[in-house]
């Protein structure tokens, strides 16, 4: 029986590898997302140890709030006498480290895709520590700096030039003493380095007398925790104090935080692609099957039993299962290498260790792929089961309808309900923990599209009727766009003698509606194969919803906040940028009003909040809804004034004079008072949880900077106004100002990277329904191989029956789309509903694009299955039976 | 190639009545030592309106020649017109187009579409063919196939004499140079299949339907009137009109 199953495989090559194709591209992004994110972590646990490799203990101050940019507070540099006097200590140097960026040759920052701009202290004679070497020049003076060689090469510098570099303030002139390395490689991970002696590196940093960590070596014979115990003794209790293997660990097992969470997320969108493979692997079996039934029957008046034909089945999906499995493992392990020469390319190299590949990456792709093609083949393996024997001998046997055929309807409808309301559950019942709500949410979606899926089969006929024409004048359009070319490909035939029909591109409403008929005709399949389609299609639609809700929320927002005409902003969009770049801004001629945002994290009611602060006058550039107070706050705010949003106010029974207590990252507490509350738009708050006075911010943060600053120009926004306002920031580059219409957009694009990374990975999954829509094709042109035999012998032309095929490809993709655009529709509506600080927009051009690409895959998947409907030996298909 | 079997096909018909005319066709498949002669010289004139007959045995290359003979086939040499077209240099459009306007078909299966209605079916020639519907001429062959009150009847519910009846008119509506009936009766039972005969011999008295009939039923040759006996690929015989039994006397000949 075995056996059996086997040549039959081999028999149906072409179908078994497009049904494999499914599972090829599911666990391809399963192996890849672990290849990539292991090799990651691995990298930068390498890296950790490397930067620890000659240090025994670490001291840094101990941070109240975890700083976003990972870098503890600082502390006194009297501390490092301390630490040196300790007689376990053999050595001891202390340093600090911020970000700093490098200005290149041609004016802006050398930055490698979104990989930090690092600058530290550098300290040549404590040699175990320093984990630079020297390329070329020497190790830096005071005002004098090294950098990297890839660093150097961007910038177009060598040892001696002199260097622009961008710390907290303007750009500083200083010379290029060397070029360095970290370690063997010339870069880590994309980060640009900056190294300087400490009094210098304390002065860019603007951390005169402050260190950030001191590095200890022990005596011989010293354990590092006898040398931590012996520390901790010494220094005050604020202090952390570490072993330098602990601290690898720390970091290791932070950053490995954060990849696991992108690892996830990229395996929800392997998940979602191999949930789309199952529908396209249940669909092309079913109609195998059905095909089959005869030979199943045959098998069966031969002697086989029930659970040998349904063997047979699975052991078939189970070897097609196998090598798909295999086959994707190899090409998920080609797509991560890819990617990380694709990454080396954008100058975010990875250390020259080799791609991690883990037991464990083996073991889940081929587990989840065999398991997949296992789940999917078990339905219509039993509908095999069901074949009796007499099929064999009777005239057009069909498949006996399944068993719970009956309930078909009923159930279907009580799955997408179902559904509905577990969506629902999720997004709207309160007190649930993110798991649960994801898990509510992800289990409510697939439900309904498994019941849509199922329930839409009753409605093909309405479906395909309406988007028939709409098929129709698509594919016109679409032909009409391509006509040129079509014509030269004909002449050029025409050249060598091979006539074909000169290219048209009006309809064909026979052949229309034939296609129509068809696709109705095979109503099971026509929703089957269009319900993979839309599966991909509503999660495109739901990101395109969301993305233009924030979209047209953001902009409703800035129109009703910012009342200046221009926006300074980093050039990135989103890093805050140093306090001097508002200050130099204001001198700029034309400055009526001026007003700067900083931002930071606090603890605020025991939880980790980020916080924001006022700087200059406000009441001319931001204008704000206030349930308590008025716009004059922002200018009176004082000491220990705060203002909090309503939802805050009474989530936290907040009230006006209400005392908040706020810890900083250094360990300040600081006491404020509300003195107002104002209503955010839907677009959200221009500010954080708790907004106060920039001078307060100032006393009680390290390292202030600003997220953004508004400014009204007199003569509002003009040419001269903004060269004006560029001038003044000639010594920021890292800094940009903009006009308000230009500040919305460029909030807007930054958007754009997130989106295009959403949009392909959902690709995956339409990539896979598109193959699934081949299949279908193929299987549709196998069982009409006589039907097209009569009709071309009465006179059907080649290009009509490519025709034919064409249109109910796109009809199927069509109805996916519908149904997809439908559900993305309805997804997206709720999501937007649940998130406060949006309003729904619709996204019509983006669904306008997504039904031409269905129009489009819908006539790519045809080409094959089309071209092969033409070329039907006419004679065969008429012999055929 | 028997030049006796060529004299004997030239002799019956004057030239200008010819739907087809087939000179010295062989139909070879496979290449090498393998090559088999399905058809070797073949000359053959099918005279308009009338009943030509095809018979053999399986394997004497009958449905070859009809395949040849109706423009779904090629010949590996030899020369064939449909309608005084030369179709042995033209594209499959080209054919195709030929197709539509001088032949029509009849299958043993029948091979009408199970999601149109009768009537649709009949009609599905004009429209591949963009041609409009003359609605008398729809009319009449629906009356005189006897499917008047069936019109709407997909061919799900219809009997197999419906759906050959269905097929017969499709094959008429645009009154074909040359129609051709490929085993017509073959899957149908006698009662039924006797019908469908009468009916055929009927279009080609009525209408002057100019008709090729392969089969290996005695009794539906002898409705032609000339009956063609092929076989290993060469015309053997020909007879006029003959009843069944002269039919069958001769067939058993044939294979002796």
């Amino acid at each position: 029986m075995t056996r059996v199953a086997l040549r039959g495989l081999l028999g149906r090559k072409l179908r078994s590898a497009l049904t494999a194709m499914a599972i090829v591209l599911g666990v391809a992004m399963i192996s890849g997302t672990y290849v990539l994110t292991d090799t990651i972590n691995s990298s930068f646990n390498n890296l950790f140890k490397e930067v620890y490799k000659g240090t025994d203990a670490v001291v840094s101050a101990r941070s109240t709030v975890k700083n976003p940019n990972g870098f503890p507070p600082s502390f006194q540099q009297s501390l490092l006498a301390k630490v040196q006097s300790v007689k376990d200590v053999r050595i001891a140097s202390g340093g600090v480290e911020n970000f700093v960026s490098i200005v290149g040759r041609n004016g802006k920052i050398v930055v490698n895709g979104g990989a930090p701009n690092l600058g530290f202290s550098v300290d040549p004679k404590a040699s175990q520590f320093n984990t630079l070497t020297l390329v070329s020049g020497s190790w830096p003076g005071t005002n004098e700096v090294v950098i990297d060689q890839s660093t150097a090469d961007k910038g177009g510098y060598k040892a001696g030039d002199m260097v622009g570099v961008l710390g907290n303030g303007p750009v500083r002139k200083m010379r290029l003493s060397g070029i360095v390395k970290f370690g063997q490689s010339n870069g880590i991970l994309g980060a640009t380095l900056a190294g300087f002696d400490l009094a210098t590196a304390q002065t860019v940093l603007g951390e005169q007398g402050k260190l950030g960590y001191i590095q200890v070596a022990a005596r011989p014979g010293v354990s590092p925790t006898k040398l931590v115990g012996s520390l901790r003794a010494a220094l005050p209790n604020n202090m952390d104090i570490k072993t330098a293997a602990a601290q690898v660990k720390q970091q290791s097992s932070d950053t490995a935080a954060g990849i696991s969470i992108f690892r996830n997320f990229l395996l929800a969108f392997a998940g979602i692609a191999l949930f789309v493979g199952i529908f396209v692997i249940v669909n092309s079996l079913s109609i195998t099957i059905a095909q089959r039934t005869r030979e199943f029957a045959t098998l069966r008046t031969l002697g086989a039993s029930r659970t040998q034909v349904l063997t047979s089945i699975v052991v078939e999906a189970l070897v097609v299962g196998a090598i798909a499995s295999v086959v994707g493992l190899f090409l998920g392990l080609g797509l991560g290498y890819g990617l990380m020469r694709l990454f080396a390319r954008l100058g975010l190299e990875l250390p020259s260790n080799a791609m991690a590949v883990e037991t464990r990456t083996i073991i889940v792709s081929l587990l989840v792929g065999i398991v997949v093609t296992l789940i999917a083949s078990i339905r219509p393996a039993l509908r095999a089961t069901r074949v009796p024997p007499i099929a064999a001998v009777r005239e057009g046997a069909a498949l006996p309808p399944s068993r719970f055929h009956s309930y078909r309807i009923a159930g279907s409808i009580g799955v997408t309900t179902l559904g509905f309301g577990s969506l629902l559950y999720g997004l709207f019942a309160s007190g649930l923990s993110i798991k649960q709500l994801l898990i509510f949410i992800g289990a409510g979606v697939l439900f309904i599209f498994v019941g849509v899926a199922l329930v839409s089969a009753r409605f093909v006929k309405p479906l395909a009727t309406a988007v028939s024409p709409i098929g129709t004048i698509a594919i016109a359009g679409l032909s009409l766009i391509v006509w040129p070319l079509s014509i030269t490909f004909w002449a050029i035939r025409h050249l060598f003698g091979n006539r074909t029909e000169f290219p048209g591109f009006l309809p064909d409403r026979t052949m229309n509606r034939l296609a129509l008929e068809n696709a109705i005709r095979g109503k099971q399949r026509t929703a089957a194969t269009a319900a993979s389609m839309m599966i991909g299609l509503a999660l495109v639609t739901l990101v395109a919803v969301f993305a233009a809700s924030l979209t047209s929320s953001f902009r409703g927002a800035v129109d009703s906040i910012v009342t200046g005409n221009y926006a300074i902003t980093a050039v990135n969009n989103y890093s805050p940028i140093p306090v001097s770049a508002a200050q130099a801004a204001a001198k700029a001629p034309g400055v009526e009003a001026i007003a700067s945002v900083r931002t930071d994290y606090a603890k605020v009611f025991g939880k980790r909040t980020p916080v924001t602060a006022i700087d200059g006058k406000a009441t001319p550039v931001i204008r704000l809804n206030w349930k308590k107070g008025s716009d004059s706050v922002l200018d009176s705010l004082g000491q220990r004034g705060a203002i909090v949003s309503d939802s805050y106010a009474s989530s936290h029974d907040l009230r006006l004079h209400s005392q908040i207590k706020l810890i900083t990252p250094a360990g300040r507490q600081l006491t404020f008072s509300v003195v107002g509350i104002f209503k955010p738009p839907a677009g959200g708050s221009p500010f954080g949880v708790v907004t106060f006075s920039a001078k307060t911010f100032d006393s009680a943060f390290q390292h202030p900077m600003n997220l953004y600053t508004l400014a009204k120009m007199r003569g509002g926004e003009t040419t001269a106004n903004s060269k004006a306002l560029e001038r003044a920031l000639a010594a920021f580059p890292n800094a940009k100002s903009q006009t308000r219409g230009q500040f919305i957009d460029n909030q807007i694009s930054a958007l754009n990277p997130a989106l295009t990374i959403l949009y392909v990975l959902l690709a995956f999954s339409l990539i896979i329904s598109f193959f699934g829509i081949v299949n279908t094709l193929v299987l549709t042109v196998f069982e009409r191989t006589r039907e097209l035999g009569m009709l071309r012998a009465i006179g059907m032309t080649q290009r009509q029956a490519r025709r034919m095929i064409r249109h109910e490809g796109v009809i199927t993709t069509l109805i996916g789309a519908a149904l997809g655009i439908a559900l993305g529709l309805i997804f997206g509506y709720l999501l937007v509903s649940r998130v406060q600080t949006l309003s729904f927009a619709l996204p019509t051009l983006q669904l306008v694009i997504f039904a031409i690409i269905a129009v489009i895959l819908g006539i790519v998947a045809a080409v094959f299955p089309a071209r092969r409907a033409a070329k039907l030996n006419v004679l065969e298909a008429l012999q055929y039976e | 190639m028997s030049t006796d079997s060529k004299k004997l096909a030239n002799k019956t018909v004057e030239r200008d009545g010819i739907a087809v005319h087939a000179v010295d066709i062989c139909r070879c498949y496979g290449e090498g030592d393998t090559a088999v002669n399905a058809l070797c010289g073949v000359s053959l004139d099918v005279p308009t309106g009338h009943l030509t007959a095809v018979m053999g045995p399986s394997g004497s290359g009958k449905s070859t020649l009809m395949h040849i003979l109706a423009g779904l086939d090629m010949p590996t040499s030899g020369s064939v017109s449909i309608a005084g077209t030369e179709i042995t240099n033209l594209s499959d459009s080209e054919l195709t187009r030929l197709r539509r306007k001088h032949v029509g078909f009849i299958f043993q299966f029948f091979n009408l579409l199970p999601m149109l209605t009768a009537e649709e079916n009949i009609l599905l020639p004009l429209e591949v063919g963009g041609r409009e519907v003359d609605r008398d001429w729809l009319d009449e062959i629906t009356n005189k196939v006897g499917l008047a009150n069936r019109r709407k009847h997909r061919p799900a519910e219809l009997s197999g004499g419906e759906q050959q009846r269905v097929a017969i008119a499709r094959a008429l509506v645009l009154r074909p140079t040359v129609m051709f009936a490929d085993e017509p009766t073959g899957n149908l039972d006698s009662r039924t299949g006797g019908e469908i005969l009468d009916l055929l011999h009927e279009m080609v008295t009525t209408y002057g339907q100019t008709t090729v009939m392969v089969t290996h039923d005695a009794r539906a040759a002898s409705i032609a009137d000339r009956i063609l006996f092929l076989a290993d690929g060469l015309i053997e015989r020909e007879m006029p009109r003959s009843d069944p039994s002269a039919v069958l006397a001769a067939m058993n000949e044939l294979s002796r």
